[in-house]
């Protein structure tokens, strides 16, 4: 998909693809909005809009073996790495048939297939497990990489500093990708860091880092693309900066007091979807049947998800303890 | 490398070389086992219980870490879920606290929160208690705390036998285990078979018989507590202790069966009394064995106030053997 | 027609205040048009829709708080009659989500009994030592009954302090709803007599009162009442000995092996003549703390009561202490004998008229003798005189009895 200097090769397919990945979170993530003010949803909802290139470019440049990290903001994350939506529309009802059992939630898509580690609701507390999960592959001789995907907020947690230390001091394959969307729920990132760029944070800890343009997949591939090159070849880990914005609110239940609705609209005219879509129609990659195709295919998948969460069962009261331990064995 | 003079079967050894032995031959049986913690490798462990291993198993294997609790035991964590079976040595569980947040929040949690999908095998092993006049930051107990937390195994080994054994079984669990190990035994001398059986992770054992009064108690405390039966036997009042072992899960019919035998319990603890797994004990022998007391459930625990520095207050902040025996006294009513 | 309802907007949010509509009726709107403004604990959100739709009529008012899930709106789907504007394309697929096919999840606690026991099995636990709570063993302790004998009602058969009460309260075990047969109450009684007698240091002391007030009072009191309702002197006498023993410790209570046992209630036993002989000594609860119409009802109640042989076994074991009145016909003076565990009783003798001196001359007044015998393992005359002394200042202001 890349060529010798790591930037990807543009063909229809591959462009068609990102928009498709983009869509499908999107689109899900639009529809799980409604379903929350429908109690369908309960508990927290973060919603990934507006930063779907991010996933969307990065999930590209890993193979099934190599192990996903992300936060509580993951269903964009779940969904481009490959796990099916309906078991993932399924767990956002609590349903048993959910990816987790339907004991997460939200905010704890877990697969084992895919090796998707969560979903973690503790802002920083994913990044000690990248770092182990990239000492266990690189212990037993696996050239995996482990990404690591979490907000700019989670660089004032101590686990931030200790993990970007440990995993260069030990050379672990880690990428670390920072979503860096300006806002730790109502905290703009300014008024909590003597530091705004977070890049050099990670230099700071001899981490080589790259901004990027998070709002442009194409970007965020190229800049993941040689990144995951560098960590798979056993140089350390890597780090990202990938600036980009949310559209819509920290979660469901929030006013947004502290932000004006003027940097919103001026961030919504960066939405990477208009974007892509705009680019690929002049470079002839996309006309209006293609477009609608898209969407009806997209639509037909979110509304499969949502049938099988509905008639998904709910479990029984008398399983409550179980997964607590491992079932004893024989 | 380690001292231990041979006797026919028996090997004379320390609890401290108990723990080594346990290490060692893990590292040696399971190529997934690694050990990693402040100061395990060079230094040869705070309290020389790692001393050696990294010259024989090399750095890869023995991990110094960072002072970074939060971050390699985390690390431990995610290790344990990429398939490696790490040993994390937390320095002492008043370091712990460091990496409360990835020990109840991702260890105990991921299991469930992923609806069985992953495991988390990782052993957590930490030194704790009091004694040695280090004062409020360095002298804790809080293996109820530990205990708490559906998801977690929390044992605490009190005899040589037991130190040698329960790291091969928390190895072998599945579940995330956290193992404590009380300062004070650390230099405890005595014998073990050549080659010991194995033992198992969870279970109550009946220290010594008797049939008075129940002394239950667990890791540090359990040498005070025979020092009190033997005590107690002196006056002709004859009392069983039993070592709770494994803290979570709590063996209940062990300690159901002694106390509705002799009726009477005490419980020594050396967490502060609040709140402490002592409560929990107490609680489920209320429970289960109410109708079979004669006596309240007494408890011997640490008074009320941060473990201070001079070795008298120390003392008399701790749980003691003379204490351990008025509080029998006071069930038996004479 | 569809409906646009209050959304459920956080998850801790069960309601919301509409403070404004962005559309009015007859207004298309879009998926994803911002229709309304909803004030949450928060502030302010605004509140999309999420299907295209001419919005028919406005169903609440600004202003109005409502549960998520009310109706806000009624809504026109584009196409339908009266539909004005343009009219939007309809993004493919879309559709309302289906109606929640699986059920609710069951509620996660229901109310639980444990299973009923038989009547009458003999208690848990072995034939040696059955189950028994530590306050039934102490009451069985102190009234001297075997609990091995006793039948449990706690759980799983226990024994339990009332069934200790009850075994203490007859020499024969009854059936609940009948009262003790008082042949063997007499019994009982004197066998507690006895041993009142033997083990119980009584020591006893006097005091002749002045009743001259309390009697003009009551003469006063009853003259407007129906002769049913009339006060006896009995019930002066109960309540000043009960408001006495309020303020003195000692008098009011038990003892046991372990010392006095105050209690904090005064229920007095009340003597009552058996007919065929015998007294029987009652408990009225909380003297302290009725009035006097409301004592006088308990008193005739009980005689009723005693009379056709119907106390409950509880009256009998209930008094902290007892008060017996011998009444007009009586002796001058009466002093009585503890009833065990109780630590008091009181004796008043018969009113009668005599010369008294008032000032420095002598009138003729209406006096009455009454007694204190008490237990000198917890009392001693000082105190008792102090008591005695406090009824007579009672019975002195009848109008504040």
């Amino acid at each position: 998909m890349t060529d010798a200097a790591g930037k990807p090769h543009l063909s229809r397919a591959h462009l068609l693809d990102l928009l498709r990945q983009m869509l499908r979170i999107r689109r899900f993530e639009e529809k799980c909005a409604e379903l929350y003010t429908k109690e369908k949803i309960r508990g927290f909802l973060h919603l990934y809009i507006g930063e779907e290139a991010i996933a969307a470019g990065v999930m590209r440049c890993l193979t099934p073996t190599d192990a996903v990290v992300a936060t509580y903001r993951e269903h964009g994350h779940a969904i481009a790495r490959g796990i099916p939506m309906q078991p993932v529309m399924a767990e956002m009802y609590g349903k048993q048939e959910g990816c987790s059992h339907g004991r997460g939630g939200s905010m704890h898509i877990f697969d084992a297939k895919t090796r998707f580690y969560g979903g973690n609701a503790i802002v920083g507390g994913g990044l000690p497990l990248a770092v182990g999960l990239a000492l266990a592959d690189r212990m037993q001789r696996r050239s995996n990489v482990t990404a690591c995907f979490f907000g700019e907020g989670a660089v004032a947690e101590g686990a931030f500093h200790e993990s970007l230390n440990l995993a260069d001091l030990w050379q672990l394959p880690v990428l670390f990708v920072c979503e860096n969307n300006l806002y730790a729920m109502g905290t703009a990132l300014a008024r909590s860091e003597s530091e705004t760029d977070i890049h050099r944070k990670a230099e700071s800890y001899r981490v080589p880092a790259e901004v990027v343009d998070g709002m442009d997949p194409v970007a965020v591939e190229a800049a993941a693309s040689r990144a995951v090159a560098a960590v798979r070849a056993g140089n350390g880990p890597r780090f990202l900066e990938c600036r980009t914005y949310r559209f819509r609110a920290h979660s469901m239940f929030d006013p947004e007091l502290y932000r004006e609705k003027a940097e919103v609209e001026q961030w919504r005219k960066r939405d990477p979807i208009p974007h892509l879509i705009g680019w690929m129609r002049e470079a002839g990659a996309l006309h209006d049947p293609d477009l609608a195709a898209l969407e009806a295919e997209v639509a037909a998948e979110i509304e499969a998800a949502i049938a099988f969460a509905e008639q998904s069962s709910w479990e029984p009261i008398e399983d409550l303890t179980r997964d607590v331990y491992a079932p004893v064995q024989p | 490398m380690i001292a231990e003079t041979r006797d026919g079967g028996f090997t004379e050894t320390t609890y401290r070389e108990a723990v080594r032995t346990a290490i060692r031959e893990a590292l040696l049986s399971d190529d997934r086992v690694f050990l990693m913690g402040e100061d395990v490798g060079r230094y040869g462990g705070c309290y020389a219980v790692t001393k050696g291993l990294l010259a024989e198993f090399g750095p890869e294997r023995i991990r110094d870490t960072p002072l970074s609790e939060g971050a390699f035991v985390g690390a431990g964590i995610g290790a344990a879920l990429g398939g490696m079976r790490p040993i994390v040595e937390v320095m002492t569980v008043n370091f712990s606290l460091l990496a409360l947040d990835q020990i109840v929040n991702n260890a105990a949690t991921i299991r469930h929160m992923s609806g069985g999908q992953f495991a988390v095998p990782v052993v957590i092993r930490m030194a704790t208690g009091a004694g040695r006049q280090l004062a409020a930051q360095h002298s804790h107990t809080l293996e109820g705390w530990y205990a708490h937390v559906p998801g977690l195994k929390v044992v605490a080994p009190a005899t040589i036998e037991d130190a040698r054994g329960m790291l091969s079984a928390a190895l072998a669990d599945p579940n995330p285990v956290i193992i404590f190990e009380h300062v004070l035994l650390y230099a405890v001398a005595g014998k073990l078979p050549a080659v010991p059986a194995p033992i198992s992770l969870t279970g109550a054992a009946v220290r010594r018989e008797g049939h008075d009064i129940t002394l239950i108690t667990y890791g540090g405390s359990l040498p005070k507590t025979l020092a009190a039966a033997d005590s107690l036997a002196s006056e002709g009042i004859s009392a069983e202790v039993i070592d709770l072992r494994c803290l979570r899960p709590l063996d209940t019919a062990t300690i159901v069966r002694s106390v509705s035998r002799t009726r009477r319990a005490v419980i020594i603890d050396e967490g502060w009394r609040s709140g402490s797994l002592s409560a929990e004990v107490a609680a489920r022998l209320m429970e289960d064995a109410f109708w079979e007391l004669d006596a309240p459930i007494g408890r011997v625990c640490s008074e009320e106030v941060p473990i201070p520095y001079p070795r008298h207050l120390e003392e008399a902040a701790l749980p003691q053997a003379a204490k351990i025996v008025s509080a029998a006294h006071v069930a038996l009513g004479r | 027609m569809g409906e646009f309802v209050m959304p459920s907007l956080g998850a801790d949010m069960e309601a919301g205040i509409l403070v404004e509509w962005l559309k009015r009726p007859g207004e298309t709107v879009t998926r994803g048009d911002i229709v309304a403004v909803v004030e949450t604990d928060k502030g302010a959100i605004e509140v999309e829709i999420f299907e295209d739709a001419i919005i028919d009529r406005l169903l609440v008012d600004v202003g109005t708080k409502v549960p998520v899930g009310t109706p806000l709106a009624s809504l026109r789907t584009i196409g339908q009659a009266g539909a004005v504007g343009p009219v939007a394309a309809a993004p493919p697929g879309a559709a309302a989500p289906k109606e929640q096919a699986t059920p609710l999840p069951p509620p996660s606690a229901t109310i639980v009994r444990p299973a009923a026991r038989p009547a009458g099995m003999p208690a848990a636990g072995d034939a040696t030592r059955p189950y028994a709570s530590p306050a039934a063993r102490r009451i069985a302790l102190e009234r001297g009954v075997d609990l091995s004998g006793v039948i449990g009602s706690g759980p799983g058969g226990a024994v339990i302090s009332i069934d200790v009460e009850k075994a203490a309260g007859a020499t024969k075990p009854r059936a609940a709803e009948r009262g003790p047969d008082l042949a063997a109450m007499r019994r009982a009684i004197g066998a507690a007599m006895a041993r009142s007698k033997r083990e119980i240091p009584h020591y006893y002391l006097s005091r002749v009162i002045d009743l001259t007030k309390a009697t003009a009072w009551l003469e006063s009191a009853n003259a407007p009442r129906a002769p049913a309702e009339r006060l006896l002197l009995q019930v002066l006498t109960l309540r000043a000995v009960a408001l006495a023993l309020r303020s003195r410790s000692g008098f009011n209570g038990f003892h046991t092996a372990t010392g006095f046992r105050p209690s904090e209630r005064i229920h007095i036993g009340t003597a009552v003549a058996i007919r065929g002989g015998g007294l029987v000594a009652p408990a009225i609860h909380d003297v302290d703390r009725l009035t006097l119409d409301e004592l006088m009802g308990r008193l005739r109640d009980l005689v009723a009561r005693v009379r056709a042989g119907t106390l409950r076994s509880s009256e009998l074991t209930d008094p902290t202490v007892t008060v017996s009145s011998l009444g007009e016909r009586g002796a001058d003076a009466l002093f009585g004998i503890i009833y065990p565990p109780q630590v008091a009783i009181f004796g008043f003798g018969a009113p009668a008229l005599r010369p008294w001196v008032v000032g420095s001359a002598i009138e003729p007044r209406t006096i009455m003798t009454a007694s204190l015998a008490a237990d000198h393992r917890v009392t001693d005359g000082h105190a008792g005189s102090l008591l005695l002394a406090d009824l007579d200042r009672l019975l002195q202001q009848p109008a504040q009895l």
